[in-house]
């Protein structure tokens, strides 16, 4: 039987002053989909090196406009490069979009849990993401990469609207090509030259491979998405306490002090985003939460 | 050996079924291949046969004037690729083309629908089925609906 798993939380989090942003500049700015960006950051002034745990996030902060949370899509493996994978939903997001290579954005972080990616190891993993869920989950599946003798069978089950919508397609491409690693991508509707499944991610979930006795699940996306996912895995036999969430609520301060994010007797920003399901899900199917 | 029984008696859609009702659809069954781009039927002709897939990749289309098809949904192996023949008038309400090379079994839809009113049992079992498998597409259709990935 598998140990119990825990979520990380990264010890350099507890920064000096957690509210005090550092100036990063653009590095590279990857256009993703037609809302959709990925900003590559490295510090214009103090500490040179960002640590950082797989699922943690950031607060971007454009300096007159406001400040957002928003998850880290980089490889932990790289401590030079931050990089942030943006929608532009928002007044701050938007105005973040106009920016381009040279420009300085305020950011402090990393804040919050993390994947129990390392506790994984020697579990068959199924990682289940829809829309934008891919970016905070990257970095856990770069990790996954780099030690993948360590784990059994491997499954990415990614879905989205529609094919352009899809992040990180040059990245889908290499890891498709993976003899050890299955990707299965499902978009709601296509047009003809798409080649992969049209569905939505539960229904791929019943024909993925794995043990369920040694099998860890990382789901993100939208809330309705996740409550879905989740009870398809549980009705394939999976424990609530191997199912782990990431959540998303309105992080303002980061560091569990505000109270915008709470969540039952959590506080995203802090005890979060990412749990394990056994810990939510007495609030997860409340609607007044 | 496989036969055309044992390979009815593995998919996922008959699991289960009991042995004697197997033999009788047995006698409806037969194996096809379809190959990648191959329209397997379209909108509008009379439901003829239904499918159950055991390889490769179907996709149902919904044709749109000057835009072209767009796909609604794809199956694959286990799944059953038509059910309006059930109902009348027994035509086919999108098209289905293979996206792959992809294997069926056949069931001629006047031989099962024959058995079904022939032996009560044997038609309640299927129906059952069906029922199952339009519940989970119901389901599907229904999340589709409420934008699953848009927050």
């Amino acid at each position: 039987m598998m140990t119990d798993l825990k979520v990380q939380f990264n010890q350099s989090t507890s920064l000096s002053d957690p509210m005090l942003s550092y100036p990063y500049q653009i590095q590279r700015v990857r256009r993703e989909s037609r809302d959709t960006f990925t900003l590559t950051l490295q510090p214009a002034s103090g500490p040179n090196r960002f640590i950082f745990l797989p699922g943690q996030f950031n607060m971007l902060y454009l300096f007159g406009v406001g400040e957002v949370p928003i998850s880290i899509s980089g490889n932990p493996a790289d401590t030079q490069n931050v990089v942030h994978t943006v929608r532009a939903v928002g007044a701050v997001t938007k105005a973040i979009q106009k920016l381009k290579k040279g420009d300085v954005l305020g950011l402090r972080g990393p804040f919050g849990s993390a994947w129990p990616v390392a506790e994984c190891r020697g579990n068959d993993m199924v990682i289940v993401v829809g829309g934008l869920g891919l970016a905070p989950i990257r970095p856990a599946i770069c990790d996954i990469l780099a030690h993948r003798p360590e784990y059994g069978n491997f499954e990415l089950i990614y879905g989205a609207r529609s094919a352009k919508d899809l992040l990180y397609k040059k990245e889908l491409e290499q890891w498709r090509s993976r003899f050890d690693f299955h990707v299965n991508v499902t978009v709601d509707s296509a047009e003809p030259d798409w080649q992969g499944d049209v569905g939505l991610v539960t229904a791929i979930i019943p024909r993925a491979c794995f043990d369920l006795f040694h099998t860890v699940a990382f789901v993100c996306g939208p809330g309705v998405m996740i409550r879905f996912v989740v009870m398809e895995l549980l009705q394939r036999g999976l424990k609530m306490e191997n199912i782990f969430v990431s959540l998303e609520r309105n992080m303002k301060c980061g560091i569990g002090l505000c109270g915008h994010c709470q969540f039952g007797p959590f506080f995203i920003c802090k005890d979060g985003p990412v749990f394990s399901f056994d810990r939510i899900q007495k609030w997860f199917n409340l609607r007044e939460i | 050996m496989e036969t055309l029984e044992s390979i009815l008696a593995e998919h996922s859609f008959l699991k289960g079924l009991e042995h004697r009702y197997l033999k009788l659809l047995t006698q409806c069954a037969s194996l096809v291949n379809f190959s990648p781009g191959q329209v397997i039927f379209t909108e509008g002709e009379k439901a003829r046969q239904f499918f159950l897939v055991r390889h490769g990749k179907v996709a149902l289309e919904i044709h749109r004037a000057r835009r072209g098809p767009i796909t609604i949904k794809t199956i694959g192996k286990g799944d059953v690729l038509g059910w309006t023949w059930l109902v009348q008038p027994h035509h086919w309400h999108v098209d289905a083309r293979a996206v792959e090379l992809s294997r069926a079994v056949s069931l001629d839809v006047p031989c099962v629908l024959h058995l079904c009113e022939t032996d009560h049992d044997f038609g309640y079992e299927i129906m059952k089925r069906f029922s199952h498998a339009l519940v989970q597409k119901l389901k599907s259709l229904n999340l589709q609906l409420v934008d699953f990935y848009d927050d």
